[in-house]
């Protein structure tokens, strides 16, 4: 399970749905691995709004990967001349003419997309529920007392 | 034909052996990739997104969404659930590239408020309209199900479910239960009439706009609004409403005086 993914996944708890502290859900026990993708810009420059920077930066020191900074970067910061592309279509234009993705582009997509997570747990720290991580894919079937 | 909804639940029907044979048929292959494609194309994404797989299963709809090429607008990052572990073996066996859950559609997703751009379903639905135990309903699965995936989708988001309704109840229980969570929902149906029919749940999430501007522009699409459309200023009369609610009294079986001429007319003002 890639780590873009910890950062949506909540407990599927009823009860802790309305609670903050359903999100995130902290690894246990995690064993990390990387795989090799193709390097998308484009898709960053998509998620990173959608991006919580706390929970992730909460997630790197629990992980003991190095962490990322303070504050959450804009768009703009994924390109090297600073300049915000204007639409969407333009992006692949820009990528295409030559346009540098900057390092810490390559940084987040290391971590977001090539780090996954092949074992362990996911504990929500609201409740205590432990999701069983195994192969890379989380078990998130609740017992129906629990739905 | 008989449908393996009626057989088995899907975490006990899709089996080994089972999951091996459906990924492994080739005609199932083609009809769910011919499915995925139109899915795509109604969603219309233009940039690498990322996508939700509601009954991803071995991933074959998976595999298409991440070869988009980057001049359509791909290739999208996917996260797929399932509630057959088996299905999921055979998906880690065939190393797609999307995230697999195993979770259970019916008891809501966990995901947080605007997650996904998008999110795409192959035939799946129709094992919601089936309860496995007698402490829920399909009703209930169905709405635990759209209610959270509404939540789950970015606003203007759309999602493409492709399913195989029993009859026409159970597709319409689906369509209003999505309606229900707040969607704008039209139903899109290839080959209507024809045993293959194929039904696609086109839903949009928190835009308020017209539905059947998704098919606009699409080849041999015709939009068959059931809508009721009056015109601005229009009212109905006070004959048109009398008769409407003497209709609706007559279909639950009420008596119901005759319409005649003098229905709803007004009577002479009498000094």
């Amino acid at each position: 399970m890639k780590l873009l993914t910890l950062n949506f996944l909540t407990c599927a708890r009823k009860a802790c749905k309305p609670l903050p502290t359903s999100f995130p859900l902290h690894p246990a026990d995690a064993t990390l691995a990387t795989t090799e993708t193709a390097f998308s810009p484009a898709f960053l420059r998509n998620i990173l709004p959608r991006l919580d920077w706390p929970a992730l930066k909460g997630l790197c020191d629990e992980l003991g990967l190095p962490g990322v900074g303070d504050e959450a970067p804009g768009p703009e910061a994924l390109f090297e001349d600073g300049e915000l592309p204007e639409s969407d279509e333009d992006i692949v234009g820009e990528i295409e003419a030559g346009k540098r993705p900057t390092k810490l582009a390559h940084d987040l997509h290391q971590l977001l997309v090539e780090t996954v997570m092949l074992e362990g747990k996911l504990v929500c720290a609201s409740c205590g529920h432990e999701y069983a991580v195994k192969e890379g894919i989380a078990n998130f079937l609740l017992p129906s007392h629990l739905v | 034909m008989s449908r393996p909804e009626d057989i088995l639940p899907p975490d006990l029907y899709y089996n080994e052996p089972t999951s091996k044979k459906y990924t492994t048929n080739s005609r199932i292959r083609t009809i769910q990739a011919s499915m995925t494609h139109r899915a795509l194309s109604l969603l219309s994404l233009t940039t690498p997104s990322l996508v939700l797989d509601i009954g991803a299963g071995s991933g074959l709809s998976g595999q298409i969404l991440s070869s988009v090429p980057t001049s359509a607008g791909g290739p999208h990052t996917w996260i797929g659930l399932d509630i057959s572990a088996s299905m999921l073996a055979v998906a880690l066996e065939r190393e797609v590239e999307g995230d697999l859950l195993l979770a259970d559609a019916g008891q809501g997703l966990g995901f947080r408020a605007g997650t996904f751009d998008a999110a795409i379903s192959i035939s799946a639905v129709q094992w919601l309209c089936n309860a496995e135990s007698s402490e829920e309903t399909a009703p209930q699965r169905l709405k635990r199900f759209f209610d959270s995936l509404y939540v789950s989708l970015k606003r203007g988001g759309r999602a493409v479910c492709q399913f195989y309704p029993r009859d026409e109840r159970q597709k319409k229980m689906v369509a209003d239960a999505a309606i229900r969570a707040g969607f704008g929902a039209g139903l899109l149906e290839d080959g209507a009439g024809t045993k293959g029919v194929k039904v696609y749940l086109v839903l949009t999430a928190g835009e308020t706009g017209d539905i059947t501007g998704v098919v606009e522009g699409m080849e041999g699409v015709e939009v068959d609004d059931h809508r009721k459309k009056r015109q601005k200023g229009e009212v109905a009369s006070r004959k048109d409403d009398i008769l409407r609610r003497k209709a609706r009294l007559e279909r639950k079986g009420k008596v119901v005086k005759a319409t005649s001429k003098y229905t709803g007319r007004k009577r002479k003002i009498a000094f």
